[in-house]
């Protein structure tokens, strides 16, 4: 199926070339707006309701801020996505496909279908804060960063048993290190103003992280 | 690494009792299974037979080390049977008293020198030893599930824990072949207190109608790596299993991520209790263990 990318700048999904933006036609039957600006993209996009798909690349926002929320059944061919990627890392393989109740299930399969033929993986997921990682990720980091400062154990046996016990590729306070614990902050922080949730609140090392960046 | 211990017992023939045996057998141990049902020690020796026949496929043992490994373990129903053990590492249900009567009789039949160890993931170590008669010859012994494929275990000295009984038991699991971290006696040790609230944060995206389950998991094993997602982990643990660790976990720490969902209890009620009935989060076809 043929996609057109219309790029606004900034995008955290595509920071470089990949196979996905490589595969872009001219004129698509499914519009894929990526960037910092993709609601005012999508107020001048022109034919909306005879694409098969629009696919909005959104941050920590839901997609019912771009098309507005009814009564539990909003939903048309507009679908959310974000490639999912932890602060400075690379970009992982996941796309996390943002759906609301009376979304197209065609226009969710045609989603699917670009992605998924560009050797991307998808997981498809209610129109909520966080998705399906962050909200499952978060308090689990904010858990390992308090108890480091318990001295449940060192760092090293914290990441070790982790890793060992669970399979994990990285334990989290590695993990947080590479990708970032300002980072971190600000996406717990959201989390936390989002749902209210202590688990979200910012762990310390995650706020003094932050206050670092500030004073930098 | 060398080691005093030449008999290994093994209390309870459930997924982790059975894995701990293979560990133990299969690194060379006289190894004996004491389970109050017959049939559960029936079912155990199958799925390890099959285990280990997995294992001569994949030509990781050959058909004469299996034939030694299965003469070596053996099952019993008399509590009796494990006087000659070494070690006893209990692996029942995670329940005080059970542990406590279990561990009582023990004491009477074991020889002194003989190491207690808890295979418990939730409760306290001291609190266990505490009801063993033998709390000073008391180790915590966390291993992780499939014990038979998972290098990891947590060790953990209970309050009364003698430094020469901790040695032993370290010295005992570096000759299964197993990875011994040091943690402290807390409530879920490292794993469990990071692992549990996680599960049941998976299991209220469910509830809450955020994302089907497949998709959960396919975005945790793509997004971060993990070679599992959470809802398969827990349709391997069993629904049954994880409700009484999370009821464990929460009883010690109040924290409201450790409390178990209502969706865990309707599908226990259900019979959706993992691999073990066929259904949980998944379907599956067969019941065979973990691995080879």
């Amino acid at each position: 199926m043929a996609y057109t990318i219309i790029d606004t700048g900034g995008s955290r999904s595509f920071p470089a070339q990949h196979a996905f933006t490589k595969g872009a036609a001219g004129d698509g039957e499914v519009a894929v707006i990526i960037g910092s600006a993709v609601g005012a993209a999508l107020a001048t996009l022109t034919d909306r309701e005879g694409k098969a798909a629009v696919l909005l690349e959104l941050g920590t926002e839901c997609l019912g801020a771009y098309t507005g929320e009814s009564r539990g059944e909003e939903g048309s061919n507009v679908l959310g996505f974000a490639r999912f990627g932890l602060g400075n890392g690379e970009p992982s393989n996941l796309i996390e496909l943002v759906r609301q109740p009376r979304t197209s299930e065609t226009a969710l399969a045609a989603a699917k279908q670009i992605f998924e033929a560009a050797g991307l993986q998808t997981a498809v997921c209610g129109d909520f804060a966080g998705r399906i990682i962050d909200r499952l990720v978060r308090p689990y980091y904010n858990a390992a960063l308090r108890r480091l400062d318990e001295v449940l154990a060192s760092a090293d046996d914290l990441d070790t048993t982790l890793k060992l016990g669970l399979g994990y590729p990285e334990g989290p306070i590695a993990l947080l290190e590479r990708t970032g614990l300002a980072h971190h902050y600000d996406v717990t922080q959201g989390l936390f103003e989002a749902y209210g949730d202590p688990a979200f609140t910012p762990a310390r090392r995650a706020r003094v992280a932050k206050q670092r960046q500030r004073k930098a | 690494m060398t080691t005093e211990i030449k008999t290994v017992g093994v209390a309870g023939s459930g997924t982790m009792g059975a894995g701990i045996a293979i560990v133990a057998a299969r690194a060379g141990f006289k190894t004996i299974v004491y389970d109050t049902r017959q049939e559960a020690l029936e079912r155990a020796r199958a799925q390890t037979a099959g285990f280990f026949a997995k294992s001569v496929e994949r030509k990781k043992l050959t058909p004469a080390q299996v034939e030694k490994i299965m003469g070596d373990l053996t099952g019993t129903t008399r509590i009796s049977d494990m006087a000659g053990c070494d070690i006893v590492i209990e692996a029942v249900f995670e329940n005080l008293k059970i542990k406590h009567d279990l561990l009582g009789e023990l004491n009477q039949v074991c020889q002194q020198h003989t190491l207690f160890a808890s295979n418990t993931s939730t409760l306290s170590i001291t609190e266990i030893a505490a009801g063993s008669g033998r709390d000073e010859r008391f180790v915590g012994m966390h291993f992780c599930l499939p014990a038979q494929l998972m290098k990891l275990v947590e060790m953990s000295p209970g309050i009364r824990t003698s430094d020469e009984a901790f040695q032993r038991a370290w010295d005992f699991c570096k000759a299964l072949g197993q990875t011994p971290v040091r943690t402290r006696d807390n409530p879920g040790f490292i794993l469990n207190y990071f692992l549990v609230p996680f599960n049941n944060d998976a299991i209220r995206l469910v509830e809450a109608g955020v994302a089907e389950p497949a998709d959960i998991d396919r975005a945790i094993k793509a997004g971060l790596g993990y070679p599992l997602g959470p809802l398969e982990l827990l349709d391997m643990v069993g629904l049954d299993t994880h409700l009484l660790v999370a009821e464990a976990l929460y009883a010690s720490t109040r924290d409201p991520r450790a409390a178990c969902p209502p969706l865990v209890k309707r599908m226990i009620a259900a019979g959706r209790l993992g691999r073990k009935t066929g259904q949980g989060f998944f379907r599956y076809s067969g019941n065979a263990m973990f691995g080879g």
